[in-house]
């Protein structure tokens, strides 16, 4: 479970996240969505403790990110957003590399390894260097490696970036899987189709503030529009972020 | 320790794979210096060697004045060729270098000469070119033997001896000793060795901050439950490790290639036998730390692979500054002077192929204080990892 409360972050003069707050609860898919530069991703930044937020705080499974940062970052599985490999390595030895470094027992490193492998479909190129590989073949392993120590809460900022269509269905499903597996997924992205299709809930952001939180459903009724998209644009205005 | 170990693994066997590294660390570093220092001795040794041998070509106006000079030049395998027509086109001829010197005899030598009048014989040269300087110190040798022996001829004829004109007989006994006079030659040696260990590490110092942040994998590898001090120590430990690797490689290289080099017909004789060579290895070994600390820590301040590459550089000039000052200002080895990294294995170094015997104190202190400054680096580099801004 992930909880974020009031939380701002400035970079010198730039606001990019101006007091948001939201819950991402076990067993559930939120999504973070939101136009470009709307703070997004120094959201998940903070949370996956690469980033120190200026005021307020967040919290995965009660472990505070700033004071016990070490303990949060055990608990997630992250996807950063242009999530880069070793070319010189395997995809099975990034994955490897990635579960030594979760402090996973040695003699259960090839085991889970393997089934994160064959989970994510990626067994085909699974001992070639990534050297050259598509960008979904890279999505697939950058994912493989978050999803390695079977962590209860993954943040994976637009995973969907640069995946062809049966691609993206594939991760569509995974995430469905985890969502049935009792994880916590929190992902953000730009597509509203996206979110459509996969959240139970949704949070809009839109220039450092949260615009709306609710279900896709809710999100609709509230706006007092049919269709999401307009709703979402209505929200967006809502906070002056168009 | 286990991330330390993990990430140094990952590091060792990644940077085995990249061609770049392997090029630099393996191959550019440990047999590049060696090889270039032995090709440039030879040649230097060659010309030097073959000059003593080879006859002077000696321009001499106004040679018909004095011919009993001129054949003594002869005797003392000096050629006498034809001079430019006069003294300005003489001096014309060395200024733009087509004469590195020219000899005039003046009409007024004979009738000097005759009258026991010093008689002048001018020597034209330009003293800024070193080729020049050589040919001219020749030439002026053979003329003082001639002025000499016709002194003591003179006096023999007036029945004085010609000891009167030495009242003092300078001795000069040289105590160098064969192996100390090629330390003067071999003491850039240290320079080459810090400079192959320091491009040994280079890559993997520029690829373990400048590189992960460029390619997208160092976010990722921030989120991971681990210390960031211990991933930036594992980084550390591994350019140790080929920078190490690199050093024994150029210890041996240059082992191999100072059995080609002539420097016994300088009356040199480079202690710089297997034992040597390993002591120098254990001498040298601490500088890993410092270079690889150094090297990862101006890495870390830049923004691309590039700009990291162009500071790096920089860096390998870095021990050179040490060992130029103190060998400008001739300084011995002291105690003080062990304390300061490059420059303590330097003078150490220089010291062992002297053959002189190691002082075990200044030994300690060298390794001791460059440790210190190696894990004070390292420490630096731990607190640089910690700020929010290394992501760029």
């Amino acid at each position: 479970m992930i909880l974020v409360n009031e939380l701002c972050k400035s970079f010198g003069e730039v606001t990019a996240v101006d007091g948001v707050s939201f819950e991402a609860r076990d067993g559930r898919i939120t999504g973070l969505l939101g136009p470009n530069g709307a703070g997004k991703s120094t959201t998940l930044r903070v949370l996956y403790t690469v980033l120190k937020p200026d005021s307020g705080t967040a919290s995965i499974d009660g472990v505070d990110v700033v004071t016990n940062s070490l303990e949060a970052r055990r608990r997630i599985g992250t996807l950063p957003h242009g999530s880069g490999l070793y070319p010189h390595l395997t995809a099975r030895e990034n994955i490897a590399y990635y579960a030594r470094l979760y402090g996973m027992d040695c003699d259960a490193i090839d085991g889970a390894v393997q089934t994160v492998i064959e989970q994510l479909d990626i067994d085909e190129f699974a001992d070639r260097k990534t050297k050259g590989f598509s960008q979904g073949q890279r999505t697939k392993v950058s994912l493989a490696r978050a999803l390695v120590h079977r962590p209860q809460n993954l943040l994976l900022d637009e995973p969907s970036n640069g995946l062809d269509v049966m691609a993206t269905r594939a991760l569509r499903d995974l995430i469905r899987q985890l969502k049935l597996a009792g994880r916590c997924v929190l992902f953000s992205s730009h597509v509203m189709q996206e979110v459509a299709a996969l959240c139970d809930e949704i949070v809009i952001i839109a220039a450092g503030k949260v615009a709306l939180h609710d279900t896709p459903d809710g999100i609709r009724n509230s706006m007092g529009c049919e269709d999401l998209e307009e709703a979402f644009v209505k929200a967006i205005a809502s906070v002056g972020g168009l | 320790m286990m991330p330390i170990r993990a990430v140094f693994q990952k590091e060792v066997i990644d940077n085995f794979r990249d061609r770049r590294t392997l090029l630099s660390a393996l191959l550019m570093g440990p047999l590049f210096g060696p090889i270039l220092f032995a090709f440039v001795i030879n040649l230097s040794l060659k010309q030097s060697l073959s000059n003593i041998d080879e006859a002077l070509d000696l321009p001499v106006l106004g040679r018909d004045n004095a011919p009993n000079l001129i054949a003594y030049l002869e005797s003392r395998n000096i050629n006498i060729i034809d001079a430019p027509e006069s003294r300005d086109a003489a001096m014309g001829a060395v200024k733009s270098g087509r004469h590195d010197i020219v000899v005039i005899v003046p009409a007024t030598f004979g009738e000097d000469f005759s009258a026991t009048v010093p008689a002048t014989v001018e020597v034209i040269s330009d003293q800024s070119s070193t080729t020049a300087e050589r040919e001219s110190r020749r030439a002026l040798r053979a003329l003082a033997a001639y002025n000499a022996e016709l002194a003591s001829m003179r006096l023999s004829l007036r029945g004085v001896s010609p000891a009167i004109m030495r009242p003092l007989n300078i001795d000069v006994v040289d105590v160098s000793t064969p192996s100390g006079r090629s330390a003067m030659l071999l003491g850039m040696l240290s320079y080459f060795f810090l400079f192959a260990l320091l491009t040994g590490g280079m890559n993997l110092a520029i690829d373990a901050t400048a590189g992960e942040r460029e390619r997208g994998s160092l976010e990722p590898l921030l989120s991971l439950p681990v210390k960031r001090d211990q991933l930036i120590f594992g980084k550390i430990f591994a350019a140790c490790l080929f920078m190490t690797l690199s050093l024994s490689l150029s210890l041996t290289s240059f082992f191999v290639t100072l059995k080609f080099v002539p420097l016994q017909e300088l009356g040199m004789t480079p202690n710089f036998g297997p034992d040597v060579v390993v002591i120098a290895f254990l001498l040298l070994a601490p500088f890993t730390l410092v270079g690889a600390s150094l090297m990862t820590l101006v890495a870390s301040f830049t923004r691309s692979y590039k700009e990291a590459q162009t500071w790096v550089s920089v860096v390998l000039l870095a021990p050179t500054l040490p060992i130029l000052i103190v060998s400008i200002l001739q300084v011995r080895a002291s105690t003080e002077l062990m304390f300061i990294p490059s420059l303590s294995q330097h003078l150490l170094l220089v010291g062992l192929i002297k053959n002189e015997p190691l002082n075990l104190l200044h030994v300690l202190v060298s390794v001791a204080g460059t440790l210190l400054v190696g894990g004070l680096l390292t420490w630096l580099c731990a607190r640089l990892y910690r700020r929010e801004g290394l992501l760029g």
